[in-house]
């Protein structure tokens, strides 16, 4: 099954290029002029999104670097114990949203430290594999197409990342306990 | 909202560098942050260009409204606004589909076609369409099935069985997946009648 999976994943992209261009091939489209035409639209599409990114990630940044990140972390952390939910990996909810590359690094030490078969560590791979960096992804695309007001959805998205956080400690208990 | 939170990282940065007698730190996180902002978005500006090309001919050769025609019925309840036979209707589906399968570097390029195609479709080309924040909601809210960086973070720390969290995690991504939607046709009402900043 996850093996099928994977390869699926594999062949995907390669599958959809040779797809897309056979196909358009045989309906007569001049497929090179037609892709560069639509490739034109990169170019302009990364330098629209360039402030909105600029503004972001300063933030983002100063917020981690200066260890103010870390002070909400410890003030938070007695507060998730009164709910049941393990402090480990709040840590690790908290920085999801803002940031990719930094929530993978602390899912790596929370397996260090707990063990990835622990609950806690089944716990944060959920909460990893079921919430996404929301706030990049809303300033990446709404940045794309130069929208100022994106209405509601910062507020549907953070959120749904709390809800998914409790969601996770529900299935991981619910599957592993 | 934004402009509140924005605003609480900028202060609690420097309020926490303050503190510890290290101000300099404010001014490293905002060269460190703006180094990060240039090779993000120059990053993009390949697979963007790439994917916006492959879009392109797929839209020529009718396959978008082809594949919009398949969406059916899930789809129209969804993104209501969108007419059922137009290539947006066809992104989303690539989009929504490349996130399920994990395909990494494709989904923002693919995503962000389909975003352009929605501001074609929208009026006020500032605000933020319905149709819009249904699609950010649900692509932030993570589709991703098969979450191969986790399995393969879990092998390498020496988990004995690594794509055990497979099923958790599509239970609990089906449930937030469902939980965004609610919450943006809840929210949405409210924005309506009153657009807040």
């Amino acid at each position: 099954m996850t093996l099928a999976i994977h390869a699926l994943s594999r062949w995907a992209i390669p599958l959809m290029l040779l797809g897309i261009t056979a196909w358009g091939l045989s309906n007569k489209v001049p497929i090179y002029e037609r892709f560069v035409e639509g490739a034109k639209d990169g170019w302009q599409t990364a330098v629209r999104l360039l402030p909105y990114l600029v503004g972001m990630l300063v933030a983002i940044q100063v917020f981690q670097h200066t260890g103010a990140l870390q002070h909400l972390i410890r003030l938070l952390a007695p507060l998730t114990g009164k709910i049941g939910f393990p402090p480990e990996v709040l840590p690790l909810v908290l920085v999801r949203p803002i940031s990719g590359s930094g929530s993978l690094a602390l899912l790596a030490q929370v397996f260090e430290s707990y063990g990835p078969d622990s609950l806690v560590g089944r716990l944060a791979a959920v909460i990893m594999g079921s919430t996404e960096t929301s706030l990049y992804v809303l300033t990446v695309y709404a940045g794309s197409v130069g929208l100022r007001r994106t209405r509601h959805t910062l507020a549907t998205a953070l959120l749904t990342d709390l809800a998914a956080a409790l969601v996770s400690l529900y299935v991981v208990l619910r599957f592993f306990a | 909202m934004i402009n509140y939170i924005w605003f609480f990282m900028i202060l609690a940065g420097v309020i926490t560098a303050a503190s510890k007698g290290e101000i300099h730190l404010v001014t490293e996180g905002v060269l460190k942050g703006s180094e990060q902002a240039v090779l993000v978005a120059a990053g993009l500006i390949g697979v963007v260009s790439f994917w916006s090309g492959v879009m392109q001919i797929a839209q020529d050769a009718g396959l978008m409204r082809a594949l919009a025609r398949l969406m059916g019925p899930l789809a129209r309840r969804l993104y209501p606004e969108v007419p059922p036979d137009h290539p947006a209707m066809g992104s989303l589906l690539v989009a929504m589909s490349a996130n399920l399968l994990g395909l990494g570097n494709a989904c923002t390029p693919l995503g962000l076609k389909a975003m352009g195609q929605l501001q074609e479709l929208n009026r006020d080309k500032e605000t933020a369409s319905d149709a819009m924040c249904t699609f950010m909601a649900v692509t932030s809210s993570s589709l991703t099935v098969i979450p191969t960086t986790i399995i393969a973070l879990r092998l390498t720390h020496g988990s004995l069985n690594p794509t055990d969290i497979i099923g958790p995690i599509a239970a609990a991504t089906c449930c937030s997946t469902v939980i965004t939607i609610v919450l943006d046709s809840l929210l949405r009402r409210l924005t309506h009648r009153r657009r807040l900043p």
